[in-house]
C-alpha cells in the first residue's frame, strides 16, 4: 500500500544527500583566497547603507514591508501551483474560484502599488 | 396599544349590573384607566424635556397633571364603588411575549389598588400645590436658576407619581417591580435634589443602594414564582398558590419581606430613611412619609394569599414590624432635628403597619387603614415642619425654636391636629387605626399576643413622649431663637407661610381629624377592602377588650406627662447635653443602626457609610463616595493582577486555560 | 497532490478529483447575501483607497460603508421574511438559521452606529485616526519612538500626529472586513470556518486599535498587546480544534454533536479540545479570567473603535459561543456545565470588584463589560429556547447601550484629547446637563434599572436561567448586578453632585454623525426597555441550525 510513496521517499533522500554532500565537500576541495570584498556582507554590489543589526545599526522598517509582500506573493503561489496542476479536473468552478482568489489579492496589490509600497529607493 | 377588558382575571366589566348607558360610561372610564398613569408621566416628560421654555408655567402643569389624575381616580372610584366585583383587569399590551415567558402589561383595579391610587393622587395633589410655595424662594437654588430648578423638581415629582401609580395599579409582580424601581429612582433624584450639599448626595446614594439590597429579595421572589408557576400575574399566582410547596411559599414570603424592608425602612434596612430627609420637605412628606415608604406594606397586603399560607412568614413580618416600631420610637426620642424625629416616627408607624399585615387576615385591612390615616397626618406633620423651616430660614434644630405658636398660628393649629392624631388622641384618625392594630396584636394566641401587643402599647407611650417633646420644643416655651442668628449671621423672623402652603396643610389636618371616623364607621373601609384582602377576623384577645384602649390611652398620657415634665417645665439647653445615660447615647447613635448595618450589611456588600468615604477621598479629590474597605482591598489585589505586561497576561491566560481544561477533564473523564 | 499526479497514476486521481470537486456546491445566495455584500464592499473600500484622490476619500468611504450596511440589512430583512427554519450552504460550512439572522441583524445595526462614530470629524478636527506621524514635524523622536519612550517624545509625537491633516480612511474597509468576519463567525458550521472567521475579524481590529491620533504610545501598546494575546488565544483555539478533530474525525459541528452523543471515544480528547476552543472564544468575549487584555485595550484604542469592539466583538464572540454550545456540545453539557458556571461567576466577580475602584472611565466600562460577559455566560449556558432568545436579546441591548456610552465618552475633552479620568467628569451636569443626562440614562441601563433595555435583558436572561434550574447562579448574578450598580452610581453622583474643576474639560458639540450614533443607542435602549417585544419576538423565532 505504500508503493506510490517509495519513489517520493527516495527522491527526498537523494535531494537531502546532494545538499549535504555539496555543503560538506566545498570547503575541502575549493581554493581559499580571502580579500576585503570576500568578507563583505554581499560579495557583489554596494555596501548596504544602514548597517544590519550585527554591524551596529537597525534594520530599516521598509525591509519588513518587503518581507511581508514577499510572503503574500509566496502564499499566492502556494495556492496557484496546485491549482495549475489540476486545472483541467477542477473545471469551471476552479477557474471562477481561482480568479476570485487572484482578484482579492489583486486589490491588496493595487493598494500597495498606489500607496508607494513598491517604490524602493 | 390595544385595550381589551377583563383579560386574565376571569371577571369582565360586562357583568356590571348597571343599566346600559351607565354601563357604557363606566366601561369607558375603566378601560381608559391607564390615563391615570399616563397623565403624570406625560407631565414629567414635558417638564424634563421642554427646557427653559417651560420655566414660567412648569409648576402649574405639574400640579394640573396630578390633580387631573386625582379627578380621574375619583371618577373611577365612583364607577366601581358599590359593585360586587372583586377585581377588574385591564390588559394594555403584551410586554414580554416570548414563548413560555409571558408578561402582559396590564392594570388591576380592585379596592386595594383604588385606595392607594386615591391616596397617592390625593395627597400628591396637595403636596404639589404646597410645593409651589415651598420652592418659590428656594434658597439653595442660585438666583436665576431658581425657576429651572423648580421645573426640574416638579418633573421629578410627576415622575414619582407615575411610577408609584404603576406600582400599585400593575396586575403582576413584574409590573410592580417596574414601579418599584421607578419610585426608587425618583426618590434618589429627589433626595439628591439639592446637589450642592454633599450630605444630600451621600444620602441619595445610600438610599439607592440599600433599596437595591431589598430589590434583590424582590427579584428573587419573582424569579421563584416564575420558575414554579410560570406566571407572575396576581390572579393566576394566587389562584394556583396551593401548587407551591410550603418551603417555597416561605421562601417567597421572606424574600418579599426583604424587598419590603428595603423600601419601607424596616429593621435592618431602616438607616436610609432618616438620611433621606436631606431632600426638600415636600419630598419627605410625599415620598418618605405618605406613599413610597408604604409600598412595602402594600406588597405584603397584595401578596396576602401567599402569606396566609405560611404562619412562620407572617410571624416574621409581625416581629419585624414590632421591632421596627420600638426602634423607631426610641431613636425618635433622642433627636433634635425636627425632620429626623418625624422620619423615625415614620419608621415606627410603618412598623405598626407591618405588624398589622403580619397578623394575617386579622390585620391586613387594619394595616391599610393605618396606612391611610398615617398618610394624612404624617404628610400634614411634614408640611407643617416644612412651614416652620420656611419661616425659620431652613433651621431644623428644635433647640433653636420655641414659642412659635404665636407667629405661625395656622401651622401650629394644623400641626397640632396632626400631632394629636399621631399620638392617638381619642376620636382623631390615629386613635381608630392604631387602637385597632393594638387590639388585633393582643388577639394573637399565646405568648405572641403578649409580646406583640405589649410592644405596640409600649410604642404608643413612647410615641406620645417624643411627639409631645417635639411640640413643646417647637411651639411652646421660651423663644430661644431671639438672640441667635443663622450660620450666615441672619436673624430669625418667624412668619406664617403663604396661603398656597397653608391651604394643603388645612386640608390634611381636616383629613387627620375626620379620616379615622369616616373610614371606620360601619367598618366602611374594611368592607370595601374585603374583596381584595378577605374578611376581617376577630380573635379573642389575651386581655379583656375594654382594657386595651384604657391601657393605651393611659400609657400615652404618661408619655405626654413625662415629656411635659422633662421638656416643658425646664429650660431647654441650647446644645444637646453630653452627660446622658447610655440609653440616650445609643438612641442618638440610631441605636447603632448604621454601625450595625455597616458591620452586617454594608461592609461586606455595598459599603457606603460615612466613615468609609475616606477610602476614596484619597483618590478622586474626595468626590467619589466610599467603597467598602474589604472590596477595596480585593479590588486592589485584582488590580495588581493587571500589571500591564503582556508576558504576565499571557501567563495568566495559560494558567486559566490549563485550569479550564483540567476542570473539564476532571469532571468529564472518570 | 501535485507530486502524486506527476509521478504515477494521473488518470485515476484526476477522475477522483473530478468527481469530488467539479460540482459547484450550491450556494444559497439570498441567505448569505448580507455577508457577501459586506465583504465585497470591504474589497471595494481597498480599491477606493488606491484610486480615489485623498481629498474625496473620506466622503466616498463613509458613503460606501453606510450604504453597505444598509444594503446588507435590507438583504437580511428580505431573507428573514422568507425563511422558516434556515439551512446550510457553501458545502455545509455556513449555516444560516433564525438565531444567526438575529445575530447578523444585531451586528449590522451596531456596525451602523460604530461607523457613524468612526466617521465623525467634528469632535477631533480631521477625525480620530492617524497611521503615522508626520516625519517633517516629528523629527527624530517620531522616527524612533522606541529609543526614547519618555514623556517628551510622546508629547512630540502627539503634537505631531495631532497636526496631521485628514484621517486615515483605511479604517472603513478595515471595519467592514472585521464586520464580515464577525458575521461569518456567527454562522460558521465547522471549526475551521470558525477559525478563519476568527482571524478575519481579529486582524483588522488589531490594526484599528493602533490608529489613535492622541496618546499614540498608549494606542500602539494596546494594539501590540491585543495582537500578541489574540494570537496566543488563536493558538489555543487551533490546538483545541486539532484535538476535537482527533476526537470526532471531523470538524463539523453536526459530526461533533453526533460523536458526543455516542460515548465510545476518548473523552480526554473531547474535553481538552472543548476547553481550548472555548478558551479562544472566552478570550474574544473578554470573559474572566481571560479578560486581562480588555482594560488595557479599551483604554488605549481610539474611543470609536473601542465602541465598535465592545459592542460588535461581544456579539460575535457570544454568538459563536452560543452556536458552539447549542449545536455541537449540547449532549456533553452535563460535564462542562459546572466548569462554565464557575467561569461565569468568576467573570462577574472580577468585573464588578475591579470596576469599583477604577478611576478611568474607559477602564471602568471595560470592567463593566467583563461583568456583563459574566451575565451573558449565565444565558449562554442555559441551553433552553428561552435561554437562547434571552441571551440574543441581551446582546442586542447591551451592544447599543455600550456603543452610545463610548460615543458619549468621546465628547468630553481637554486640549490634550479625551478626558477619561473620573475627576474630569466631576460636575459635568452643571456644564452640560444634556450630556450628563444622556450618560446617566445609559449608565442606568448598564446597571439594569427598569424602563431600560438593560433591565429587560437581565430579567429575560436571569429568569430563563432560573427556570432551567440554576437558582444559585442567578442569586450570585443578582447580587453582582446589585453591586455593579454602585460602579455606575459613582459616576452619576460625580456628575451631578460635585462641583466642576475650574480647568475641567469642555464638552464638544457633537457633529451630525456622532449625534446620530448616540441618539440611535439611546433610543434603542429606551425602546427595548419599554417595548422589548420588538426584538424579543424576533429573537425567539427559532434556534441555530446545523
Amino acid at each position: 500500500m505504500l508503493d506510490p510513496y517509495i519513489p517520493l521517499v527516495l527522491m527526498f533522500a537523494l535531494a537531502f544527500g546532494f545538499a549535504a554532500f555539496s555543503v560538506a565537500i566545498a570547503p575541502l576541495v575549493g581554493p581559499r583566497r580571502y580579500n576585503k570584498a570576500k568578507l563583505d556582507a554581499y560579495e557583489c554590489g554596494i555596501e548596504p547603507s544602514p548597517q544590519p543589526v550585527g554591524g551596529g545599526g537597525r534594520m530599516p522598517v521598509a525591509y519588513y514591508l518587503t518581507a511581508m509582500m514577499f510572503i503574500l506573493f509566496d502564499i499566492e503561489m502556494v495556492f496557484l501551483f496546485p491549482y495549475a496542476v489540476s486545472a483541467d479536473a477542477l473545471g469551471l468552478y476552479g477557474v471562477v474560484a481561482v480568479i476570485l482568489f487572484i482578484l482579492t489579492f489583486g486589490f491588496a496589490d493595487l493598494y500597495v502599488w498606489r500607496r508607494g509600497g513598491f517604490d524602493w529607493d | 396599544m390595544d385595550q381589551r377588558n377583563g383579560l386574565g382575571d376571569g371577571v369582565t366589566t360586562s357583568v356590571l349590573a348597571a343599566p346600559e348607558p351607565v354601563q357604557a360610561a363606566q366601561g369607558a372610564i375603566q378601560s381608559n384607566a391607564w390615563l391615570i398613569i399616563a397623565i403624570p408621566l406625560l407631565g414629567a416628560a414635558v417638564l424634563l424635556l421642554a427646557g427653559r421654555r417651560a420655566n414660567g408655567w412648569g409648576h402649574l402643569l405639574g400640579c394640573a397633571t396630578v390633580i387631573a389624575s386625582f379627578g380621574y381616580a375619583l371618577a373611577l372610584f365612583s364607577s366601581v364603588g358599590g359593585s360586587e366585583q372583586a377585581a377588574r383587569s385591564l390588559h394594555l399590551f403584551s410586554w414580554i411575549p416570548v414563548n413560555s415567558l409571558q408578561v402582559d402589561f396590564g392594570l388591576r383595579i380592585d379596592p386595594l389598588s383604588l385606595v392607594f391610587v386615591l391616596l397617592i393622587t390625593g395627597v400628591g395633589s396637595l403636596i404639589h400645590i404646597y410645593s409651589i410655595g415651598y420652592m418659590a424662594h428656594d434658597q439653595q437654588g442660585r438666583t436665576g436658576r431658581g425657576n429651572t430648578e423648580r421645573r426640574r423638581f416638579f418633573g421629578y415629582l410627576n415622575l414619582f407619581v407615575a411610577a408609584m401609580l404603576i406600582l400599585v395599579l400593575g396586575n403582576s409582580f413584574v409590573t410592580l417591580y417596574l414601579g418599584w424601581e421607578g419610585v426608587g429612582l425618583a426618590s434618589y433624584l429627589l433626595i439628591g435634589f439639592w446637589q450642592q450639599r454633599p450630605s444630600a448626595a451621600g444620602a441619595a446614594t445610600k438610599a439607592f443602594v440599600m433599596n437595591r439590597v431589598g430589590d434583590v429579595g424582590l427579584a428573587l421572589a419573582i424569579f421563584l414564582l416564575f420558575a414554579r408557576l410560570g406566571t407572575t400575574q396576581y390572579a393566576e399566582v394566587f389562584a394556583r398558590a396551593d401548587e407551591l410547596s410550603s418551603g417555597t411559599v416561605l421562601a417567597i414570603a421572606l424574600l418579599l419581606l426583604l424587598g419590603a424592608c428595603g423600601k419601607s425602612g424596616q429593621v435592618p434596612l431602616q438607616a436610609w430613611l432618616p438620611d433621606a430627609m436631606e431632600g426638600p420637605t415636600p419630598v419627605s412628606a410625599l415620598i418618605h412619609a405618605a406613599t413610597m415608604v408604604t409600598a412595602g406594606v402594600y406588597l405584603i397586603a397584595r401578596a396576602n394569599p401567599l402569606y396566609s399560607m405560611t404562619e412562620v412568614g407572617q410571624l416574621v413580618v409581625a416581629i419585624v414590624g414590632a421591632v421596627t416600631l420600638l426602634v423607631g420610637c426610641v431613636i425618635g426620642c433622642a433627636y433634635d432635628d425636627i425632620k429626623k424625629v418625624l422620619a423615625y416616627s415614620t419608621v415606627s408607624q410603618i412598623g405598626y403597619m407591618m405588624l398589622a399585615v403580619g397578623l394575617g387576615p386579622a390585620g391586613y385591612a387594619l394595616g391599610i387603614m393605618h396606612l391611610l390615616t398615617h398618610g394624612f397626618f404624617k404628610a400634614g406633620l411634614f408640611l407643617g415642619a416644612g412651614s416652620v423651616m420656611h419661616g425659620m430660614r431652613d433651621e431644623v434644630d428644635m433647640r433653636k425654636f420655641g414659642g412659635l405658636y404665636r407667629y405661625m398660628p395656622i401651622t401650629f393649629a394644623t400641626f397640632g391636629l396632626g400631632y394629636l392624631a399621631l399620638i392617638g388622641f381619642p376620636f382623631l384618625s390615629g386613635y381608630y387605626s392604631k387602637e385597632a392594630i393594638i387590639g388585633a396584636a393582643f388577639a394573637e394566641p399565646g405568648w405572641r399576643g403578649w409580646v406583640l401587643g405589649g410592644a405596640a402599647v409600649l410604642g404608643a407611650g413612647l410615641t406620645a413622649f417624643y411627639m409631645t417633646r417635639l411640640m413643646l420644643m417647637t411651639f411652646f416655651g421660651e423663644r430661644r431663637w431671639r438672640n441667635r442668628t443663622t450660620s450666615e449671621g441672619e436673624e430669625f423672623h418667624p412668619h406664617e407661610s403663604p396661603a398656597v402652603m397653608t391651604g394643603p396643610m388645612i386640608v390634611l389636618a381636616v383629613g387627620s381629624v375626620a379620616a379615622g371616623f369616616l373610614l371606620t364607621s360601619g367598618e366602611r373601609l374594611v368592607h370595601f377592602l374585603s374583596p381584595a384582602l378577605g374578611e376581617l377576623q376577630e380573635g379573642h384577645t389575651v386581655l379583656p377588650h375594654s382594657v386595651i384602649p384604657v391601657l393605651t390611652l393611659g400609657l400615652s398620657a404618661v408619655g405626654v406627662l413625662v415629656a411635659w415634665l422633662v421638656v416643658g417645665r425646664r429650660r431647654v439647653p441650647d446644645t444637646a447635653p453630653q452627660r446622658v445615660s447610655p440609653v440616650v447615647r445609643a438612641a442618638r447613635a440610631d441605636l447603632y443602626g448604621n454601625a450595625l448595618n455597616r458591620a452586617v450589611a454594608v461592609r461586606p456588600t455595598v459599603g457606603l457609610a460615612d466613615g468609609l468615604a475616606r477610602f476614596d477621598r484619597a483618590g478622586v479629590d474626595g468626590t467619589v463616595n466610599g467603597v467598602a474597605s474589604t472590596l477595596g482591598a480585593l479590588s486592589g489585589v485584582l488590580r495588581r493582577w493587571q500589571t500591564g505586561f503582556v508576558r504576565s497576561y499571557a501567563m495568566s491566560m495559560l494558567v486559566g486555560g490549563v485550569l479550564l481544561v483540567a476542570a473539564l477533564l476532571s469532571v468529564g473523564t472518570p | 497532490m501535485g507530486v502524486v499526479a506527476r509521478t504515477g497514476v494521473p488518470d485515476r486521481h484526476s477522475e477522483v478529483l473530478a468527481q469530488q470537486s467539479t460540482d459547484m456546491p450550491p450556494i444559497a445566495y439570498a441567505a448569505v447575501a448580507p455577508v457577501l455584500i459586506v465583504l465585497v464592499a470591504a474589497c471595494l473600500g481597498v480599491l477606493v483607497e488606491a484610486f480615489v484622490p485623498r481629498r474625496q476619500r473620506w466622503a466616498v468611504q463613509v458613503a460606501l460603508s453606510l450604504l453597505t450596511v444598509v444594503c446588507a440589512g435590507a438583504a437580511l430583512i428580505r431573507h428573514a421574511r422568507e425563511i422558516n427554519t434556515g439551512g446550510t450552504t457553501f458545502a455545509d460550512t455556513v449555516a444560516v438559521g433564525p438565531a444567526t439572522l438575529f445575530l447578523w441583524g444585531t451586528l449590522l445595526a451596531l456596525a451602523l452606529g460604530a461607523i457613524l462614530l468612526i466617521a465623525d470629524r467634528s469632535i477631533e478636527p480631521g477625525g480620530a485616526f492617524v497611521a503615522e506621524t508626520n516625519a517633517a514635524s516629528g523629527g527624530t523622536a517620531s522616527r524612533h519612538p522606541a529609543d526614547a519612550p519618555g514623556a517628551a517624545s510622546a508629547e512630540v509625537m502627539d503634537r505631531a500626529s495631532a497636526s496631521v491633516v485628514g484621517m486615515r480612511t483605511e479604517v472603513f474597509p478595515l471595519v467592514l472586513f472585521s464586520l464580515g468576519g464577525m458575521m461569518v463567525f456567527c454562522a460558521a458550521n465547522d471549526l475551521l470556518t470558525m477559525f478563519v472567521a476568527l482571524e478575519v475579524l481579529s486582524l483588522p481590529l488589531y490594526l484599528l486599535c493602533g490608529l489613535a491620533r492622541r496618546r499614540r504610545l498608549l494606542s500602539q501598546e494596546a494594539a501590540v498587546k491585543y495582537f500578541l494575546l489574540g494570537a496566543f488565544a488563536s493558538a489555543f483555539f487551533l490546538y483545541g480544534l486539532a484535538l476535537l478533530y482527533g476526537y470526532a474525525g471531523s470538524v463539523k459541528f453536526s459530526d461533533i454533536a453526533d460523536a458526543t452523543a455516542g460515548s465510545l471515544r476518548s473523552d480526554t480528547l473531547l474535553f481538552a479540545g472543548l476547553g481550548l476552543v472555548v478558551m479562544g472564544l472566552l478570550f474574544k468575549g473578554s470573559v474572566g479570567p481571560f479578560h486581562l487584555w480588555t482594560p488595557d485595550v479599551y483604554h488605549g484604542a481610539p474611543t470609536a473603535v473601542t465602541g465598535f469592539m465592545a459592542a460588535c466583538t461581544k456579539v460575535a464572540a457570544f454568538g459563536g459561543l452560543l452556536r458552539l454550545l447549542h449545536v455541537a456540545f449540547r449532549a456533553s453539557s452535563w460535564e462542562w456545565h459546572w466548569v462554565l458556571w464557575s467561569v461565569a461567576v468568576l467573570s462577574m466577580v472580577i468585573g464588578v470588584v475591579s470596576g469599583l475602584t477604577q478611576r478611568d472611565l474607559k477602564r471602568m466600562i471595560a470592567y463593566s463589560s467583563i461583568a456583563h460577559a459574566g451575565f451573558l455566560m449565565v444565558g449562554a449556558i442555559t441551553l433552553t429556547e428561552r435561554g437562547l432568545s434571552a441571551t440574543l436579546f441581551y446582546l442586542l441591548a447591551y451592544g447599543f447601550t455600550t456603543l452610545a456610552v463610548f460615543g458619549t465618552i468621546g465628547l468630553v475633552r481637554t486640549s490634550e484629547g479625551e478626558a477619561t479620568h473620573l475627576s474630569d467628569w466631576a460636575g459635568l451636569a452643571k456644564r452640560s446637563p444634556v450630556v450628563a443626562t444622556v450618560f446617566t440614562f445609559l449608565l442606568l441601563a448598564l446597571a439594569g434599572i427598569p424602563a431600560t433595555s438593560g433591565f429587560m435583558g437581565k430579567f429575560a436572561v436571569f429568569s430563563a436561567a432560573f427556570s432551567a434550574g440554576m437558582g444559585p447562579l442567578v442569586v450570585i448574578a443578582l447580587l453582582a448586578s446589585a453591586l455593579a450598580a454602585f460602579i455606575y452610581l459613582r459616576v452619576i453622583v460625580l456628575m451631578f453632585f460635585n462641583d466642576p474643576a475650574p480647568d475641567g474639560p469642555t464638552v464638544s458639540v457633537p457633529g451630525a454623525f456622532t449625534t446620530a450614533a448616540i441618539t440611535l443607542g439611546v433610543v434603542v435602549t429606551l425602546l427595548l426597555g419599554l417595548v422589548p417585544m420588538l426584538a424579543l419576538d424576533w429573537a425567539s423565532v427559532g434556534g441555530f441550525v446545523s
